[in-house]
């Protein structure tokens, strides 16, 4: 079935490759990811940089022009040293959702990775940023790349005018809080382009802004706050608010309006990551699945040589690699592994499904081609729900998968549900649950602020399945938000189902 | 599609978030340094290379879950489990359930990272100063260089630049038409040729005003005049004394112990990094002496022994010799510092004394004493050891005012804390005092 290899077709040969060897990879790659599986993407940008470029890349996120900030060097010490010592390997690539999509590739490669890499990155990745709904609706491609130039050179300017220790106290404490500066319930696309000019209309503005706290304060205080004075006050602070950066940018009252306009930066910035955080298995899933695809093709076609395609394989198949869990490795479900086997899983589905896929999978068991189904997939769920959809029984069985309850009030861990006709949903429903960020991620929000006290604000973290916080951790987020905040602050970890408070932290801003 | 090559990039552009987590760090950072600086063999103590600093310090908090509640594992590989199972849940930490780890998915409590030389030395010997630095600070040290720096119109004949002044000169003799001398020679001889010749008698009498006339200008207008005189002018620069020789001077009598010699080679070794920090060049010159003194190299200092009395007054004047001889103060940053058990003779404390507050202090920059003793030495409660013979007389001279420095140190560790002790920052001493 394999095409004999012909030296005239083959795209590279060897591990040398030049710009013009890239250059036909990418037409090579393109050729299959548009005829034969029918992606869509922005248009490519391959950047090739050196290792020390990719550590420095890897130090700030991934974002290619970053403000400056000390735990990006921290980051960058701790690559490096590990680095050093051979205890890691760098990633083969970095890409950012941005068009064009851009794409880091590192001048170490040979030539079969550059392959691999374009394949995974300029056409998987950049795919998935496209279409996704969650990339669609949460974020600006087109901004991205302008609007971090303007946080870096704001953040930078910031620090000319107002001293660097004085910035780095509000990006410490709003990195602090950063998971929880998003919107997760929001219905306007972003728009970074308008942010910039936002700033400067913010200092303007802010001179005449109506800030509530302060117009509250001195009649009203003493006259007694009624229930429909509090209801209005709720409503004008628009309490409860899950987005504690957003809610202390319009309403903390003793910020500078640059210190507000620093955590617009961070909390836009941690929006534009929201998605990538609820999509981990789905996006590598995608891309490992169109890197496997496209390299296959290829050498179907005798376009590329043997030992290349075994050099792929090599590569593709340690990524893919999942330890079990009793297995010294063992840290976590590797998002390759898992997004590559639902992948593969839906491909067979389509083509040779079993009685029991046709049970569980009507809509698409057998229906061939399985481009269309995956494409589906690809933009219209994330990993939860994508995992709640697709996974099949057949997958589970193939990774033995089970469902460990561990519950700190007993003495013994049980094991809830393992891969069998009674456990597969159960299994199912568990593991999808451990994408959703509601879920993972405490639930943790702003509830009231003590207008006609001391101004106290209070947040509420509603604790599920008993699972309270770390409480240092959460003291020390706790100062950071007081430091912004600029008066007192209490959270109260409270059950939400008999609302009684199971524990309270209470912090005073530094003095 | 587009292909970009960025590895001709400027690099380091991760140095300016490095230098501020090092800032952030800084005293985490130094008193890694330090641990590890005290573990190595401490003549490859500057060497730079990897410190870990506890996490918890530099650590980026948030919001996360602690232990407690009900959790939920989905865990591929399941061999022999089926529903309804209980297992015994494995040892805190690491265990087979293997899913409960910190958020950032490193266990690990330190952080481990490499520092360049150049920053393992600073933080290294960051807070501290050279002792008198205001008096003889290493830019404005006492003996200035003298730079070539154009000319002047006064100044020493020895300077004298001819050249320059004959360019003015003649510039200024071709602007006023001085006759030349041939000229003046061509008009002379003219006049010999046509003299006695009464058809040119006319001519003659014209060309002797004429000759009478460039005479006289030439003897008004000076060959060389005063306002043509130029002089090479210097400049004094501030030249910093860019050489240190650092005397160690021990008592190797029998009373002191290999671990005494450690002791005191450990602070030698830091001193000797220390001015490498200060200075171009640094020398070391090793005087050793039981009743008397002699200049040795270093392996004879540290490791032969000798037998004999002890005199410290010898090495003094065997190091007053060596600076006669070699180094000459006003070249010379001279650091001395002395160890010692402590012991000398009765008859000889007058002597050192004398010795130290005429000659030797005012030579050096610096003189620190150390006197070593045996760990535990101090450690009996109610009778406390008394101030040794050596420890008295110096202790007299400081009390009197001599710039001396003078510490106690029993073990290893110690060295570092009295090395800075030392050299700490004489303002933030002084301050502190005031």
């Amino acid at each position: 079935m394999n095409a004999p290899v012909d030296a005239g077709r083959l795209v590279w040969d060897g591990a040398e490759w030049d710009f013009g060897t890239l250059m036909r990879m990418h037409d090579a790659c393109a050729e299959i990811a548009g005829e034969e599986m029918g992606l869509d993407w922005y248009p490519n940008r391959i950047e090739v940089i050196s290792a020390e470029q990719m550590l420095d890349a890897y130090a700030s996120t991934g974002l290619p022009l970053f403000y400056r900030h000390w735990s990006f060097g921290k980051h960058f010490a701790q690559h490096e040293a590990m680095y050093r010592r051979g205890l890691r390997g760098l990633a083969y690539e970095i890409v950012i959702n941005s068009d064009p999509c851009v794409s880091y590739v590192m001048e170490e490669n040979t030539a079969t990775m550059q392959a691999l890499v374009i394949a995974h990155a300029a056409f998987g990745h950049n795919h998935f940023f496209k279409n996704n709904q969650l990339f669609k609706q949460w974020t600006d491609a087109k901004g991205i790349l302008d609007y971090l130039e303007f946080a870096k050179g704001y953040i930078q300017s910031c620090e000319e005018r107002y001293g660097e220790m004085a910035v780095e106290r509000v990006l410490d404490s709003a990195h602090a809080l950063m998971n929880y500066g998003v919107h997760r319930h929001r219905r306007t696309a972003p728009n970074l382009l308008t942010e910039q000019k936002r700033e400067q209309e913010r200092r303007e503005h802010d001179e005449k802004m109506f800030n509530v706290l302060w117009s509250t304060l001195p009649e009203k205080a003493a006259a007694p706050a009624g229930q429909g004075e509090e209801e209005r006050r709720r409503a004008l602070l628009q309490l409860p608010q899950e987005n504690i950066l957003y809610f202390l940018e319009k309403s903390a009252p003793r910020l500078q309006p640059w210190q507000r306009e620093v955590l617009r930066i961070v909390r836009n910035v941690a929006q534009y990551f929201l998605p990538q955080r609820q999509t981990k298995v789905m996006n590598e899933g995608c891309a490992t699945y169109t890197h496997h695809r496209i390299l296959t093709r290829l050498h179907d076609q005798g376009r590329i040589t043997d030992g290349a395609y075994l050099e792929m394989l090599h590569s593709h198949s340690s990524v893919i690699m999942q330890p079990e869990f009793d297995d010294q490795r063992y840290s976590g479900i590797n998002p390759y592994a898992l997004g590559f086997a639902m992948m593969q899983d839906i491909e067979r589905i389509c083509r040779e499904p079993t009685e029991e896929d046709r049970a569980w999978f009507p809509d698409f068991a057998g229906s061939g081609e399985a481009m269309p189904v995956l494409r589906h997939a690809w933009a219209e769920f994330r990993d939860e729900s994508f995992i709640l959809q697709f996974l099949s029984p057949h997958l589970i069985r193939k990774l033995r998968m089970f469902h460990l309850v561990d519950n700190a009030s007993e003495p013994v861990l049980k094991v809830e549900a393992v891969h069998d006709e009674r456990g597969y949903r159960r299994v199912r429903r568990a593991l999808a649950r451990s994408y959703d960020p509601a879920w993972s991620d405490p639930d943790i929000q702003v509830v009231d602020v003590d207008l006609s006290g001391d101004r106290k604000l209070i947040l509420e973290h509603a604790v599920s399945e008993g699972r309270l916080l770390d409480e240092q951790e959460a003291r020390q987020v706790l100062r950071h938000l007081a430091s912004l905040w600029s008066y007192d602050v209490l959270l109260r970890e409270v059950d939400p189902v008999s609302r009684a408070s199971l524990r309270e932290h209470a912090v005073s801003p530094p003095r | 599609m587009q292909i970009l090559d960025r590895r001709l990039n400027p690099s380091g552009r991760s140095l300016p978030n490095r230098q501020r987590f090092l800032r952030r760090a800084k005293a985490l950072v130094q008193e890694a340094v330090r641990d590890a600086s005290a573990k190595r063999d401490i003549r490859s103590a500057d060497e730079g290379g990897e410190v870990s600093i506890p996490l918890h310090g530099i650590r980026e908090p948030s919001f996360h879950l602690g232990s407690g509640g009900i959790r939920d594992h989905v865990l591929p590989g399941n061999k022999e489990y089926s529903e309804g199972d209980e297992i015994q849940r494995p040892p805190s930490g690491q265990g087979g359930g293997g899913s409960e780890g910190s958020p950032d998915g490193s266990g690990e409590d330190t952080f481990r990272f490499v520092l360049t030389r150049e920053e393992f030395l600073t933080l290294f010997l960051d807070d501290l100063e050279l002792p008198d630095l205001a008096k003889r600070r290493l830019v404005d040290g006492a003996d200035p260089a003298w730079n070539r720096a154009g000319y002047s119109v006064a100044g020493s004949p020895a300077n004298l630049s001819i050249q320059r002044t004959m360019r003015n000169s003649l510039s200024r003799r071709i602007a006023l038409k001085r006759p030349k001398p041939e000229e003046v020679e061509a008009l002379e001889a003219e006049i010999a040729a046509l003299e006695g010749d009464p058809a040119h008698a006319e001519k003659v009498l014209a060309l002797r005003a004429e000759l009478e006339r460039q005479l006289l200008r030439s003897r008004r207008i000076p060959y060389i005049d005063p306002i043509d005189v130029r002089y090479r002018r210097f400049e004094p620069v501030p030249r910093p004394v860019a050489q240190a020789v650092m005397f160690c001077l021990m008592d190797v009598s029998g009373s002191m112990t290999e671990d005494m010699k450690d002791l005191a080679k450990r602070f030698y070794t830091l001193l000797f990094i220390f001015l490498q920090r200060r200075y171009k060049h640094v020398e070391l010159v090793f005087i050793r002496h039981t009743h008397e003194a002699s200049e040795v190299d270093e392996e004879t200092f540290f490791h032969s022994r000798e037998t004999g009395g002890t005199l410290v007054s010898t090495a003094l004047e065997e190091m007053q010799k060596v600076v006669a001889d070699r180094y000459p103060p006003n070249e010379w940053n001279i650091y001395a510092a002395q160890a010692s058990d402590g012991d000398n003779a009765a008859g000889d404390s007058q002597k050192t004394a004398r010795l130290l507050v005429d000659t030797i202090l005012p030579a050096c920059q610096y003189y620190a004493y150390i006197e070593v003793g045996r760990e535990g030495e101090h450690g009996i409660p109610g009778f406390p050891r008394g101030p040794t013979d050596l420890w008295r007389t110096y202790e007299a001279l400081v009390n009197a005012g001599a710039p001396l420095a003078m510490k106690k140190v029993r073990h290893r560790r110690e060295i570092f804390p009295v090395f800075r002790e030392l050299f700490a920052k004489r303002g933030v001493t002084e301050g502190a005092s005031a």
